[in-house]
């Protein structure tokens, strides 16, 4: 029988049977549906994972002090005071791979404006700051040079800030606000962040200059952290060996003495936090490809009892000049039929779920055609492979028995 | 006339575990062209196996079995199954239609496994198959939306499509009622009369009768072989049968 009339016979013999087809394909239908989807979700998680960390800043690098010990007891890295702003100065002159270099100290506490009052965190740094961290002024302006030397009294506040303070959608550049009795003039308002990818609210932040969070705040000549953004992402690594250099320098330390402060970059955040997601995408894909599996042995399970069923029509068919070959081609294309119709059902399905899971997470799921050929190619696999078996039982049935089974 | 069967000195064993069967121990058979041959006896007496045998399902353990001109005892499974596509007609008991299936594509199967004949070919012979038959008003039923008659006559059709040399009913008339299988006979008769070779095998004196030629199987040997006289016409026996008024 030549390929055209099997696949007719397979069709018509799937349509005569149409409700276990369509649950027999079901099996594969969710099996691949699953693949996609999860696959889909966990590079989804992966993208944004790295968007996250992208809006952090740009190829940015930060300098922290190393943890101390004092007479025994291990310190929190927050108490070290090894970073100064001479290490600013350092970095800004020896590492040419850095672009933009900003000291960071922070403080928690209260902002109040007229009788609101919010829980804060105010940021200083410097007039380069902003682009270092990858913020963008809505509405107002960024930090003068001097102003970031000088202590002024100015800020710029993010979203949530201005929404606590002054209500909704109000734009407070221009007003005064208090943050621990000392009151600071709004100069700028910064552009919508949302949640980074660990919940924290990067909206809720008050940016001013360091020096004067230095001298009026906290009291402190040395700074908590650097902040620095290479110049390109290819050349964060080079970078990170700059900053080391200088900062071993200005500190001062001999060959085998360790570093005091830990110089990271957001790429190797980016990749700890990406070797996450990819053992979360390898552990759903392996659950949905059992879930596959499954729908294999689904279809092995049916062209059995098929095959039983079907012993007359089988008789019947090499009777009347079906060889043997005829026979095994007959179920063999039943089974890939199943799997392959049921594999491009579950891929739109597959789709469809990613949709659904992007509206629901606002993830940006992307579907891999990789992961899509994949399936398709597994399914056609999954048909021959679990079809084998019942087409070889039916192609060597012998026509006599076969035409009297009953 | 030429002769479409030529079998001699045909056994045929079986091994049961440890014991052998001597199903067919030495048979001689010629059937000629148009002739419609009834093969009869007990069960056991080798009928079945001979059928088998003559429609190229089994293979004979020693002797030769020429088929309109070709030897057939020694060949492959694959090469029988071709001679079956192209020589044999099979009618059953049971009819073998294949459910959910219209009339028509039943029709056509035998033809979907001859690769030189096409889609078109294929389905305009089993129109004029079924139209032979008188079934050409119920070419698009399934089996189930027709009487046994009405099966029996679409087998028939599926039967003579690919215009074999011979056609062979196995009990053909089993499963139905006197009257319809009158009318079966009826129709057997008018492709015999158009030049059909028959082989019918019937434990039925009677249905016998509507033949031409009875040979006789017991414990594996032809034991009588007689020309039919007083052929029954099936026709005749219908009008005859008081119509079931019910």
């Amino acid at each position: 029988m030549n390929i055209g009339n099997l696949l007719k016979v397979a069709l018509n013999a799937l349509k005569r049977n149409k409700m276990r087809s369509f649950l027999t394909m079901l099996g594969i239908i969710i099996g691949v549906a699953s693949v996609i989807t999860m696959l889909a979700i966990g590079q989804g998680s992966k993208k944004s994972i790295q968007d996250q960390i992208a809006s952090m800043g740009s190829n940015m690098l930060f300098v922290m002090p190393e943890t101390m010990r004092m007479g025994g007891v291990q310190q929190g890295n927050t108490s070290s005071q090894r970073l100064t702003v001479n290490d600013v100065l350092a970095i800004k002159t020896e590492c040419d791979a850095i672009i933009a270099v900003s000291p960071e100290v922070r403080s928690s506490g209260q902002a109040v404006y007229g009788n609101s009052n919010w829980p804060t965190t105010i940021y200083g740094g410097n007039e380069d700051y902003l682009d270092i961290k990858s913020w963008k002024v809505v509405s107002g302006r960024n930090l003068t040079d001097s102003e970031a030397r000088g202590s002024a009294k100015v800020c710029l506040v993010g979203r949530t800030v201005a929404d606590e303070l002054f209500g909704e959608g109000i734009d407070p550049t221009g007003e005064t606000i208090r943050f621990k009795n000392i009151p600071f003039k709004i100069i700028g308002v910064l552009d919508k962040k949302g949640q980074n990818s660990f919940g924290q609210d990067q909206d809720d932040v008050i940016i001013a200059p360091y020096t004067t969070i230095q001298k009026r705040i906290l009291a402190q000549t040395h700074i908590q952290s650097i902040q620095m953004s290479a110049r390109s992402a290819e050349e964060s690594a080079l970078a990170q060996t700059q900053v080391e250099e200088a900062l071993r320098t200005s500190h001062r330390l001999r060959e085998n003495e360790d570093n005091d402060f830990q110089v990271r970059s957001q790429e190797e955040l980016s990749t700890t936090m990406t070797s996450v997601t990819d053992i979360l995408t390898i552990l759903l894909g392996a659950i949905a490809g059992i879930s596959l599996l499954v729908g294999g042995i689904g279809i092995m399970n049916i062209m059995y009892v098929s095959v039983t069923e079907r012993t007359r029509e089988i008789g019947l068919r090499m009777s009347i000049g079906g060889r043997s070959v005829d026979i095994l081609l007959q179920f063999l294309i039943e089974s890939v039929l199943l799997s392959v119709f049921g594999g491009l059902i579950g891929i739109l399905l597959g789709f469809g779920a990613s949709a659904v899971v992007e509206a629901l997470t606002s993830w940006p799921i992307s579907v891999m055609w990789g992961s899509v050929f994949l399936a398709f190619a597994v399914c056609t696999v999954i048909g021959v492979f679990f079809g084998w078996y019942p087409a070889r039982r039916a192609s060597g049935l012998d026509p006599i028995d076969a035409l009297r089974y009953e | 006339m030429k002769a479409i069967i030529d079998i001699s000195s045909l056994k045929k064993d079986y091994y049961v575990g440890e014991v052998t069967v001597h199903a067919l121990r030495g048979v001689d058979l010629k059937i000629s062209q148009g002739e419609f041959v009834a093969i009869m006896g007990a069960s056991g007496s080798g009928k079945s196996t001979m059928l088998n045998i003559i429609g190229c399902l089994d293979r004979p353990t020693e002797g030769a079995y020429i088929l309109d001109g070709v030897n057939v005892a020694g060949m492959s499974k694959n090469e029988r199954a071709a001679i079956r596509n192209l020589k044999i007609g099979f009618v059953f008991q049971s009819y073998n239609l294949l459910s959910r299936t219209s009339a028509l594509e039943n029709v056509e199967l035998p033809l979907m496994y001859n690769p030189l004949v096409k889609a078109r070919e294929r389905r305009e012979r089993a129109i004029a198959a079924l139209e032979a038959v008188g079934l050409a008003d119920r070419m698009g039923h399934m089996p189930n939306q027709l009487s046994g008659g009405q099966q029996q006559r679409v087998a028939i059709a599926r039967s003579l499509v690919n215009d074999p040399v011979v056609i062979l009913a196995d009990e053909a008339t089993g499963n139905l009622d006197s009257r319809t299988s009158y009318e079966i006979m009826s129709l057997f008769q008018d492709l015999n009369a158009k030049g059909k070779t028959i082989v019918f095998v019937t434990h039925e004196p009677d249905i016998a009768r509507c033949m031409t030629r009875s040979v006789v199987f017991r414990d594996g040997h032809i034991i009588r072989e007689e020309e039919i006289k007083n052929r029954i016409v099936a026709g005749e026996v219908l009008e005859a049968l008081p119509v079931e008024e019910d």
